[in-house]
């Protein structure tokens, strides 16, 4: 089905070390960007590699305002990579998931990293296109 | 004649290939009974098969054959006589040249051979005869993988047992082997062809005999199969493993000297090859074949070996551990693999057998050489690049590895490279006459290059590694002339003196920590250096402990030089308490033991208490002799803490008394324990604490809160508990003959158990007359005293006791009463009349305790009449328990006393917790009643009063759980209560029906609150296995209960308990049917809990069950489907992390419904 990878031989990125969180146990634990780089770290299309390792996402790229339920993702990539919407979309379900509707998700490729970051940027934040695009067959396989 | 024709048909059968292998097993059965039981002679068998043994058609040829090699398989202990056997070898050996019967031709020439002497065996010649039939007729290797399995089993026989015909085949035999083995694949087969070869070769030991010619061939045999790659996938062949195979062919290898020329190289460029596993075996193989191949033949390779060893150390080192804390590190913590670890064995090996090549190989290598080059330009640790770090990691492990091997090469290393070390230390040589050529009293840590340092403490751990290792063998008789001996100890006062002056104190502020390592390790390997052999003075003895103490008592900012230092000390203690060095010993007695427990007692140093204790704790632990004065002296400190608290009230020694106490129970007790036979040491601790509480005269002084009391309790508990019968005697002889004499308790209370009822009267009383505190302590201690007890521990004049403890758990004090449930625990059944008259039965203590009046003014007619306004009515203690008289503390220390009591009957299994468990749900529903109508008129009422009502239902509740649960503080298996095993489930099935059909009748919901209360506590200390058996009845039960919990914050714990009991029903198969009739209930139960506000774990099990629910049948729970989600989406915003991840899991779980 595939016409073999685009980005067939990536640059592996080393795993960061990761500190390890002190348990609180009492006090409340706000929704931070390392939660969601964890949940997002499981999604890949193309490769065995975690997005970390790729080097598409890292803890920086990630903001989050919890008491106003918004969280902004800027992920990079390469300059024509067809995929950069895929990778959009499947951050987009992946988080769906995982927070309750009142969070707004908004997602955007780095500035300068992909050739049509404007049009990029505006189909994955575009509610309708969003819900049709899920409701695609081939997208929902992945 | 029937059995001939009989014969013929089980004949046919067999050799007939189309009937199934069931009926030709079967026929062979038969047959071979019939010969086994004598009905048929292997003659007359032979006889009738002639015709299937002889005919051209190949495949009847060939099953009558395997027929009778099969027969003869299965006679193998029946005893034939010689003749028979002859033919038949002879006919089986012939038969190996007919290829087409051949399978039946090996299993039978493999019977016959097998055969044991006393069945009659084969003789030499004919043995011969088939070996050489074997060598003339079989293409090994031109036959199936069953069939060349069978050749080589007939080889190996031949092998074994004919050994010497076969070496008078000479050649040929050579010869044969080659050609069958050659080209082999199969690992079985592969297995037995590597050992034939082994046994071939020791069958020719001759150097110059027949084998020398085929020594290539063989070795270019065995070469093709090393390194053992296997490749057939896991499960298959599972019988056969790598290693398998490669031992066999290692052993193969060795078998002879005659290799050497064609294995070696061989090895060795497989030494290079990449593969890890290649590396790994070839190492394996080197050592084993150095010692089998000799040091003549192993010495030309030499320069070879060492070379490529050098290289394989280097080149399979991997990242370096980032601590150095752990225990088992080498060299500078560069992880070492396992062909670094084959290496080093490699070297050891070689070094053994040739001592002298491979030194001067070393020490002339120039690598060697140029690495002590290049530790001279770096002074830090952390100056030092990682490629060198390298280098120095492989020269110093090397160099120990090289140095600990003998004695030769300890001197030969030590004599040269020393000198070079110490020069680029800079340290002074002690001259003969045993000072010092320069004298100086300080050393500069900026000359102690680390490199050399590094080095300098490997060599000196090998030396001193090596001398402990040969001191088990030759005694105290370590060569004291050695050269090695004289050059340390040359360098050994400078060298300590060094490493001293630069951990002291304020001198590490520029080291790195792996630098203060290897200098602390240094001065342990210098003090731990057996006397006889590097007597090293006592005053550098005492110089470094020390130094090390210094550290112990001012550095405790620098935590890892602390820890390190620390270590260090015990090490040295071990060393010291292990080798019988008095100088030492008292060197080490005097500077660290003593020095340590003075820095307990003194307040001027700065060392934290609880690193103080930690510190001496360990020390202690290094040897029973250091431990022993420890104690003492920490004993001395607590009780002297303990006086200056109670008699001059200084309450700053409080805190400092518990600490200590704790650390007894915490450390030293399981210490002592673990270590045995120091029961003196228990004994006298107790009796030193109750001199102590004797001595204090009237003690006045209030202590704010009773951690101190407390903590002295739990050790004298565990003081007690540890002890013998006998030692227990005399502490309670002690401590009875303290509180007869010294207090007025017994004297009081023994006239009548009243006081405190007589006193109360109507009146409420908040402050219960307390006793003195000298008074409480010695009541208290004693409690724990009896509580810690034996069953067979005698106690005197028990009567009085269970009168004073009745007296005291109605003034509040929960000891008593649990002294009094062990008591009544371990009282022996019955006193028999041999036994001293005071001895106190079981029955009449529990008469004593249950149909004692506890006053005597009324009789008993009134009782059943009497309530809340009768006062000084005579009652007892099931009375005070209803709440007869009007005082609601009282009721309440009643409650816990009885409980506490049963709770003794209980483990025992005695039938009369029965009545107490009818006590307590009495106390629940009749004041359930009540107090629910004082609820309603709690506006009027005074609200102390109605706090104290709940509080009394609320202690017969909770009564079921003191019932059930474990206990730390008594009545366990630490303390000698005599428990009978599932007593938890006897009081589960005593108390659950009463409890459900109390649950069925009640009608007033606050008492059915009250009961669903003490039946949460029941269910949930109950083994799951009980509640799983009938998990129908108790699910709606358990339901409710977890919703009356989850009304009170406090009742927290116990709800999450109680929840972790519903879901072990969910993962259990039979529990599921339960809730899968409750469904409705158990998701509306636990869709709220996934709301509690009050306990993250109750949140997040919540979930976790409905994600078990989510499993159960689909049509089931489909209906609760918006249900579940609407609560899980909640959960989503959950303020805790782990509880947002299990939402995500459930709501998954759910929404693919």
């Amino acid at each position: 089905m595939t016409l073999g990878l685009i980005n067939a031989n990536p640059v592996v990125h080393a795993k960061k070390e990761r500190v390890a969180r002190t348990e609180d146990l009492h006090g409340d634990e706000a929704v931070d960007p390392l939660e969601i780089y964890d949940i997002l770290l499981s999604v890949d299309p193309e490769h065995p590699y975690s997005l970390e390792q790729l080097s598409v996402l890292s803890e920086e790229s990630i903001t989050v305002d919890d008491k106003l339920g918004r969280i902004l993702i800027t992920f990079i990539t390469v300059q024509h990579c067809s995929k950069a919407t895929v990778i959009g979309l499947c951050l987009i379900v992946k988080l769906k998931h995982y927070f309750p509707p009142h969070y707004k998700v908004d997602i955007k490729v780095s500035p300068g990293s992909h050739a049509n970051e404007e049009s990029v940027n505006k189909q994955l934040n575009d509610k309708e296109r969003v819900a049709a695009a899920l409701e695609n067959q081939t997208f929902a396989n992945l | 004649m029937a059995v001939p024709s009989e014969l013929t048909q089980r004949i046919e059968s067999f050799v007939d290939a189309s009937r199934s292998p069931t009926q030709q097993a079967a026929s062979l059965d038969a047959i071979t009974s019939l010969v086994k039981n004598d009905l048929l002679t292997i003659e007359n068998l032979v006889r009738e098969m002639e015709m299937y043994l002889t005919t051209t058609d190949t495949v009847i040829r060939a099953r009558g054959t395997l027929l009778l090699a099969e027969v003869l398989t299965n006679l193998a202990s029946k005893p034939l006589d010689n003749a028979t056997i002859h033919s038949l070898i002879k006919f089986f050996s012939d038969r190996l040249a007919d290829w087409r019967a051949l399978r039946g031709a090996l299993v039978g020439c493999l019977a016959l051979l097998r055969r044991k002497t006393s069945a009659g065996t084969v003789i030499a010649s004919d043995a011969k005869g088939v070996a050489e039939s074997y060598l003339h007729n079989l293409q090994v290797q031109s036959l199936g993988q069953h069939d060349r399995k069978l050749c080589f089993e007939l080889l190996e026989c031949l092998f074994e047992s004919y050994s010497n015909e076969l070496a008078s085949l000479g050649d040929v035999l050579i010869y044969g082997i080659c050609e069958a083995v050659d080209g082999e694949k199969d690992p079985h087969c592969l297995m037995q062809a590597f050992h034939i070869i082994e046994v071939l070769v020791r069958l020719f030991p001759d150097p110059s005999g027949p084998l020398a010619s085929y020594c290539a061939d063989l070795s270019e045999f065995l070469g093709r199969y090393f390194p053992i790659h296997f490749t057939h996938p896991n499960g298959e062949e599972v019988d056969v493993k790598r290693d398998d195979l490669s031992r066999a062919l290692m052993l193969a290898f060795s078998s002879t000297p005659l290799f050497e020329p064609f294995s070696v190289p061989l090895f060795l460029e497989k030494l290079s090859s990449s593969l890890p596993s290649a590396k790994v075996d070839s190492l394996k193989y080197l050592s084993y074949c150095t010692f089998k191949y000799g040091a003549d033949r192993m010495a030309k390779h030499a320069k070879a070996i060492w070379s490529s060893l050098k290289n394989t150390i280097s080149n399979s080192l991997l990242e370096p551990t980032k601590s150095f804390t752990s225990e088992s590190l080498y060299g500078l913590g560069f992880q070492e693999s396992e062909i670094a670890t084959e290496a080093l064995i490699l070297l050891q090996a070689v070094f053994m057998q040739n001592n002298d090549l491979f030194l001067s190989l070393i020490v002339d290598d120039e690598d060697i050489s140029t690495i002590f080059n290049t530790i001279t330009s770096y002074l830090s640790y952390n100056d030092i690049p990682l490629q060198v770090k390298q280098r120095l990691h492989v020269v110093g492990r090397i160099l120990y590895n090289a140095t600990k091997t003998n004695f030769a090469s300890c001197n030969r290393f030590l004599e040269s490279f020393f000198p070079c070390l110490m020069a680029i230390l800079e340290l002074p040589e002690r001259n003969s006459s045993g000072d010092f050529c320069i004298n100086e009293e300080h050393i500069s840590p900026k000359r102690l290059h680390f490199g050399a340092v590094y080095l300098c403490v490997e060599l000196l751990s090998a030396c001193r590694d090596l001398i402990m290792g040969s001191g088990d063998i030759a005694g105290n008789s370590v060569p004291a002339h050695e050269a090695c001996c004289g050059m340390l100890q040359r360098y050994s006062v400078s060298l300590t003196n060094a490493f001293c002056s630069t951990l002291a104190t304020g001198a590490n502020e520029v080291s790195d920590y792996v630098d203060i390592y290897f200098r602390v390790k240094g001065l342990q390997i210098l003090a731990t250096f057996p006397e006889g052999f590097l007597p090293i003075s006592e005053t550098l003895f005492e110089n470094i402990l020390r130094t090390f103490m210094s550290i112990i008592s001012m550095d405790f900012n620098q935590t890892l030089l602390w820890k390190l230092a620390l270590k260090a000390l015990v090490h040295i203690g071990t060393f010291v308490d292990g080798c019988n060095e008095s100088e030492k010993a008292q060197s080490y007695t005097g500077i660290v033991v003593q020095s340590i427990l003075s820095l307990v007692h003194s307040d001027d140093c700065t060392l934290p208490f609880a690193l103080k204790l930690e510190a001496i704790f360990e020390i202690g632990a290094s040897g029973s002799s250091h431990m022993l004065k420890i104690i003492q002296g920490l004993e001395e400190t607590a009780l002297a803490n303990l006086s200056d608290v109670y008699i001059h009230g200084n309450t700053k020694s409080a805190e400092m008394a518990t600490q200590l106490l704790e650390c007894f129970s915490k450390k030293v007790f399981p210490w002592i324990h673990e270590t045995g036979g120091l029961e003196e040491v228990l004994l006298r601790f107790a009796i030193n604490v109750w001199n102590h509480v004797e001595s204090w005269k009237a003690c006045n002084v209030q202590v704010q809160g009773k951690g101190i009391l407390d903590a002295t309790m739990v050790a004298m508990k565990l003081a007690v508990g540890s002890c013998s019968e006998e030692n227990q005697n005399t502490i309670i002889q002690k401590a009875y003959s303290i509180l007869s004499s010294n207090t007025s308790l017994l004297l009081k209370e023994s006239t009548s158990i009243l006081t405190p009822i007589h006193l109360e009267g109507l009146q409420l009383t908040q402050q219960m007359d307390k006793f003195s505190c000298k008074d409480e302590w010695i009541l208290l201690l004693f409690a724990s005293v009896i509580v810690a007890g034996r069953p067979k521990m005698h106690i005197p004049n028990i009567k009085e006791i269970l009168k004073l403890f009745v007296a005291t758990f109605l003034k509040g004090y929960v000891p008593s009463a649990q002294a009094l449930g062990s008591m009544i625990n371990k009282l022996g059944p019955k006193a028999t009349e041999a036994e001293n008259s005071s001895d106190y039965a079981l029955e009449e203590a529990m008469d004593m305790i249950f149909k004692t009046k506890i006053s005597n003014s009324f009789d008993n007619g009134v009782l059943s009449q009497c309530d809340g306004t009768c006062n000084g009515s005579e009652m007892v203690l099931a009375d005070l328990c209803l709440g007869f008289v009007d005082n609601r503390l009282l009721q309440v220390h009643a409650i816990v006393g009885l409980t506490w009591i049963g709770k003794g009957l209980l483990l025992r299994g005695h039938e009369k917790v029965k009545d107490v468990i009818m006590i307590l749900l009495q106390c629940l529903l009749s004041d359930g009643s009540e107090g629910a109508s004082e609820l309603e008129q709690s506006l009027l009422e005074n609200t102390r009063e109605q706090d104290l009502d709940l509080s009394v239902i609320n202690s017969a509740a909770d009564a079921f759980h003191i019932l059930m649960s474990d206990s730390d503080d008594c009545l366990n298996r630490k303390f000698h209560a005599i428990v009978r095993p599932l007593y938890k489930q006897r009081f589960f099935s005593i108390a659950m029906p009463i409890l459900q059909s109390l649950i069925v009748k009640s009608d007033s919901s606050f008492s059915r609150c009250m009961l669903y209360r003490a039946t949460a506590h029941v269910i949930s200390d109950a083994p799951l296995i009980a509640v799983l058996s009938e998990a129908k009845k108790l699910t709606p039960i358990l339901l409710e209960g977890l919703s009356v919990l989850s009304q009170d914050a406090l009742d927290k714990e116990k709800l999450y308990d109680l929840l972790l009991v519903l879901s072990g029903i969910l993962m259990d198969k039979n529990g599921q049917g339960a809730i899968i009739e409750h469904a409705h209930n158990v998701i509306k139960c636990l869709t709220e809990l996934v709301a509690y506000p009050h306990k993250m774990l109750v949140r997040e099990t919540a979930i976790q069950c409905l994600v078990a629910m989510s499993e159960l049948p689909h049509t089931r729970i489909y209906p609760f489907r918006t249900q579940v989600l609407g609560a899980i989406s909640k959960a989503l915003d959950d303020s805790k992390r782990a509880v947002r991840q299990e939402a995500v899991r459930c709501r998954r779980a759910w929404s693919v419904l």
